[in-house]
Formats: structure tokens, C-alpha cells, sequence
């Protein structure tokens, strides 16, 4: 079992359910929020004087300990993050915002969550930040249009991450983060002694236990790194729903079934032929982007029109980007001589989370096969060897053949079997703060 | 109703640790990733309430508003979200919790220098601020510096780093509010 589960990804009615996981966790939230302390603006404001860094600590144990789970548990395999949620960046917009609400933090006393732990309580503060909230998301609401091209673009960068940032693995990024974590609190102490006159003597000696355990779990989750490629591959799971035949009474009956990777392969659910991956250029409902992972020289001699060349070396340094591919429905279709080269695509860009990955069926010799055969300057070399182009060109004229892009009038009526199934992902609006 | 008034009128706790609390709520957080994928927050809530009730009012009014049309364009329901419940919940725990440590009390938590009406003041105005705020960087303190902060997303360190950066910057100049 993967998680996160697909059953809670989004509330729905049909899954009552969701109300209550995300219930629950939204209880245990403003649970722990109170039992901190965030109730009480003073203990809030009193981190901008130096005074007492309660929520420096209870903020960045928190980033620290669920960080070192989540990226543990990923390491182990039970988690996949390209199923979870990662803030996309907006950083100017981001900066902006945050400047703002750093002047309502300190004139208010709380932030939104922390206002709720108070208004519960009865501290009528704490009700009027939550009220004057209300307020100002609806003036937000009201001034956005004014700002909307800015709002909708302001430092747009996707699904951005530290470790991509810096170019380090993200269990090093982990380390670091808890490594100065724990600076800070034993800054924080030292502040706190000093300026907030604090007497430490009463201090659980226990959070120095906490703060090596911590760590080691940090290193731990260095050691475990990131699940390896191939370990990633055995654990995918593709979904299908086929239309069979029952026993008795000869009734169609749609049914779900899961494959693996290998299982896709040997099935050839993730082929699509020629005729299919052609047609998809004309489909409204899908955006191709046709990747082909053959040398740059086959590639000058011969390729589809608005094919892009990524050699296989080089298309895990690509991976990062086609993660981020702003359409959902866009539809990625490797592509080689023959399919050797495309199935070695496929394999890296589905292992590595990329969704709704296909193989051109017969690569481009299927396709010039089938485009190509009245054209006079590609002839056919019957002793090509393994996933080399079958064709011998007199020159490279790159996408200049009329077979690179076929008529879509003349090959209207093409038949095929369809096996482009589009998977949407997550809906980019149902996570985070939106 | 004896029972009521012993829920408000139960010998107040201490607060918990602050590590403690804090790596309870990472825990939290962890398991909402786990579990679903999503982090935590609630200033989506709030402006998704806010939605509801402009839609309800002024349905033509939300054709005309970009922002609110993403929520509650056509036969969108703005509270068909995530974000809804764990706003909901919220609220029902930060009152489990002042219930179990004795701390359901109707007061003003305020600095010693000003009026429960300044505070009250002051506290409405920062919440339209801060909201104000969030919405812009499309999350809060928990939707984007807590919960993104943990994914290391790029942008939610950067939003972090301005809400620090400003309330310090800000806080010599309130200083009457709180000291």
C-alpha cells in the first residue's frame, strides 16, 4: 500500500469519509495549537520582543519533526510524494503577501490558526482578528481584479524545492534544516535567559534527549535516501478499467484492475501506434508532447514535426521540469528508432512520477511506415539493426519530409486502438491554502 | 446543567512544552501527508467562507469578481473543500483543549498598557491585514510556512522569511501594544 490513499486526496460527498479525516486532522490541529499556547496573543507577540520564542519552537519542531517523517517514510517507500501536495511558487506575490502579513501578525496578535484556538476559548480578541479575517478576505476577493495578470504570474516557478534550489538530494536539504533548527532553539535559550529573564533551572532536561533524537533521525533519513529509480518502478501501479464478459448471462460489466509497470509493458497498454499518437495533435482534450530519445544525428535526419530531442542520457535531467508541466492533460509520447530506447524513456519518466507517459508503437520506422511509403527519398534498409532507423536518407532535413507532419486531412479516417487513457493528477486548485 | 458549568469553570493547566506541543503538531502534520496528501492550513477556509456568503447574497457578483469565480463560478459549492472541515475541526479542538486545561473563560488577551477596546480594535484590523495578506500569497502561516516549509517548497521558505522580516521590523514601532 502507497500513500497518501486516494480515497481522502479530496473531499466528496460521494465519500463522506473525507469530512471526517479532514475533520479530525483540522481537531487535532487546533488541539495541539491551544494546548501550546497560541490562545493567548501576549505569548504570541512576545516572540517579536525577544521575550519568550515560543513560536519559533513549537514552529520549527513541528517543520523539523514532520519533515524528517515525511521525507523517512518516502525513503522507505510507504510514501509518494508526487502525490503530495508542494506549494507551487509564486514569489512575488509570495514576498508581498508575506510582508503583509507580517504587519497583521504583530498589530493583531495572532495568525488565522492560531486566532481560531483563541476565539474558541472565549477570548473575544482572539473573535474579532477571526471576524476582521473575514473582512479582509473579502476585500482581497474585491481588489483582485485590479491585479489579476500580476496575481496569476507574480514569480511563477512551479513546484520549486529546496533541494532542486541548491542541486543537493533532498535528505540532505532535511539535515540541514533540523541541524539549524536546533541552533535556533539553543539561540532562542540563550535570548530567552538574557532578555525574557527566564529561569532555566526547571527546564526538562528531556529536550536535549528530544534534540539528539531528532537529529539522529535526520541522519537516518540520509542514510535511507531516496528510494532508488528501479525501486520506485517495481512499486508503480497503473489502472485500467476494462469492459469484460460475464459467465452467465453474456452482460458487459466495466471492471477496474491494476497493473504494474512490467504488466503495462508486456500488455502493450502503453503503446500507442502512429495513427493514435498523430491523431492526438488534433484532440481538444489532450496536449501531446512528443519526446524523442534518439541521438541528435538521427534526430537532424529524420523527426516528427514538434518533436523535441532529449537524448536518453540526458532526459533525467529533464525530469524536474516535465514534473512541473503546467497542463494536466498533457500527454508525453517517447519515442525512438524502434521502441528499445522509448521503453528505457518510459521506464525513467513513469519511475520518476511523471504521469500519462506513452511509446510511439514501432517508433519511427512504424511511423514512417505509415506516413512515408509513397515518398521516394526515404528508402527502406532491410539489414538495420536493432532500434536503428530502418530508412536510409540522402539528407538531413530534419523535419522537412512531408511525413513528419501527415495531413490531417488525408488521414482523416485512420483506424486505431485507442490506448491513451489521460490520468489527471491532483487538482491543482484542491490543494494547499486554496 | 451543572455539568456546563463545570466544563467552564475547571482549575486552569499550564500550557504544554513548547517542543513538546511542537512535535505533536509535526506529528499532525505528517499524518495529513500521509493520509491525504495535503498539508494543513485555514485561511483557504476563510476566504472560501467568504465566498460562500457573497455567493448566497450576490450570486451576479461573483461572475463579475475573478477570484471569486475560481470558487464559486457556475455549480461550484466554495465549502466543497478540504479545507472547510479542517477549519471546522479546528475550532472544535482549540475548544476541546481550553475545556480539558480550564481555560473557556470570556476575556481580552491584551498588553498591560492599552484598553480592552484598543486591543479589540487593533486585533479586527490585523486579521483583515493579515488575511488580506494570505490570500495574496495564497496561504497563510500554516498553509505555506508550516506545512510548505516541511515539503521544502521554495516559495513558502520565502513567505516565511517576510512574515518574520516584517513583524520584527514592525514590532519596535507597536511596541505600546504589547510591552
Amino acid at each position: 500500500m502507497t500513500f497518501p490513499l486516494e480515497a481522502f486526496t479530496t473531499v466528496s460527498a460521494a465519500n463522506p469519509w473525507t469530512y471526517l479525516v479532514f475533520g479530525v486532522i483540522g481537531f487535532a490541529f487546533g488541539y495541539t495549537l491551544e494546548m501550546a499556547g497560541f490562545g493567548d496573543s501576549r505569548k504570541l507577540a512576545a516572540q517579536f520582543y525577544f521575550k519568550e520564542l515560543t513560536v519559533l519552537k513549537v514552529m520549527f519542531t513541528a517543520i523539523a519533526v514532520a519533515m524528517t517523517l515525511t521525507f523517512g517514510a518516502a525513503g522507505l517507500g510507504l510514501l509518494d510524494l508526487a502525490n503530495v501536495w508542494v506549494n507551487p511558487t509564486y514569489l512575488d506575490s509570495g514576498v508581498l503577501g508575506g510582508l503583509i502579513m507580517g504587519v497583521g501578525f504583530i498589530i493583531g496578535g495572532f495568525c488565522p490558526t492560531t486566532s481560531l484556538a483563541s476565539a474558541s476559548t472565549g477570548r473575544i480578541d482572539g473573535m474579532l482578528f477571526m471576524l476582521g479575517g473575514f473582512v479582509g478576505a473579502f476585500l482581497f476577493g474585491e481588489t483582485e481584479r485590479w491585479f489579476d495578470a500580476w496575481y496569476n504570474n507574480a514569480g511563477y516557478y512551479g513546484r520549486l524545492t529546496l533541494d532542486q534550489l541548491f542541486g543537493v538530494p533532498a535528505p540532505v536539504v532535511v539535515l540541514a534544516i533540523v541541524l539549524a533548527a536546533l541552533f535556533m532553539f539553543w539561540g532562542a535559550e540563550q535570548l530567552e535567559r538574557h532578555i525574557g529573564r527566564k529561569d532555566f533551572s526547571r527546564e526538562p532536561g528531556l529536550r536535549k534527549l528530544g534534540a539528539a533524537a531528532l537529529a539522529a533521525a535526520a541522519v537516518g533519513v540520509l542514510v535511507i535516501g531516496s528510494p532508488s529509480l528501479d525501486e520506485r518502478y517495481e512499486r508503480l501501479t497503473f489502472k485500467r478499467s476494462e469492459t469484460v464478459q460475464q459467465a452467465e448471462g453474456n452482460k458487459l460489466q466495466t471492471v477496474t484492475r491494476v497493473y504494474s509497470a512490467d504488466e503495462m509493458l508486456a500488455k502493450r497498454l502503453v503503446f500507442a501506434s502512429p495513427a493514435e499518437a498523430f491523431k492526438a495533435r488534433y484532440q481538444q482534450a489532450i496536449k501531446p508532447v512528443y519526446l524523442d530519445v534518439r541521438s541528435e544525428s538521427d534526430y537532424n535526419l529524420y523527426h516528427l514535426a514538434d518533436s523535441t530531442n532529449v537524448p536518453l542520457n540526458r532526459l533525467g535531467k529533464l525530469v524536474p521540469d516535465l514534473l512541473s508541466e503546467p497542463a494536466g492533460n498533457t500527454v508525453f509520447i517517447t519515442l525512438s528508432n524502434d521502441e528499445a530506447a522509448a521503453v528505457e524513456a518510459w521506464k525513467l519518466l513513469s519511475a520518476s512520477g511523471v504521469q500519462n507517459v506513452y511509446i510511439l508503437e514501432g517508433g519511427i520506422n512504424r511511423w514512417i511506415a505509415t506516413f512515408g511509403r509513397q515518398d521516394p527519398r526515404l528508402k527502406p534498409l532491410p539489414n538495420a539493426g536493432a532500434d536503428e532507423l530502418g530508412y536510409a536518407l540522402k539528407a538531413a532535413l530534419g523535419d522537412r519530409y512531408e511525413s513528419c507532419s501527415p495531413s490531417p486531412i488525408e488521414y482523416e479516417h485512420l483506424e486505431f486502438e485507442p490506448r491513451i487513457v489521460l490520468q489527471v493528477k491532483r487538482d491543482k486548485s484542491g490543494g494547499g491554502c486554496g | 446543567m451543572r455539568w456546563l458549568r463545570a466544563i467552564f469553570n475547571r482549575p486552569e493547566k499550564g500550557y504544554a512544552h513548547p517542543y513538546l506541543a511542537g512535535a505533536v503538531l509535526g506529528v499532525v502534520l505528517f499524518l495529513a501527508f500521509l493520509l491525504t496528501g495535503n498539508g494543513l492550513g485555514s485561511s483557504g477556509a476563510t476566504s472560501r467562507i467568504n465566498a460562500a456568503v457573497v455567493d448566497a447574497v450576490a450570486p451576479a457578483h461573483v461572475d463579475q469578481t475573478p477570484y471569486l469565480l475560481k470558487m464559486a463560478g457556475g455549480d461550484k459549492n466554495p465549502l466543497d473543500d478540504w479545507i472547510v472541515p479542517v477549519f471546522i475541526g479546528a475550532l472544535l479542538g482549540g475548544f476541546a483543549s481550553g475545556a480539558r486545561h480550564g481555560r473557556l473563560r470570556l476575556t481580552t488577551t491584551r498588553g498591560p498598557n492599552i484598553s480592552d477596546r484598543t486591543r479589540w480594535l487593533m486585533s479586527f484590523f490585523g486579521g483583515m491585514v493579515f488575511l488580506y495578506g494570505a490570500r495574496m500569497a495564497r496561504g497563510c502561516t500554516s498553509g505555506q510556512a508550516l506545512s510548505g516549509g516541511a515539503m521544502l517548497a521554495a516559495g513558502s521558505w520565502a513567505v516565511m522569511l517576510a512574515i518574520f522580516a516584517s513583524a520584527y521590523l514592525l514590532a519596535y514601532f507597536v511596541r505600546k501594544l504589547w510591552l
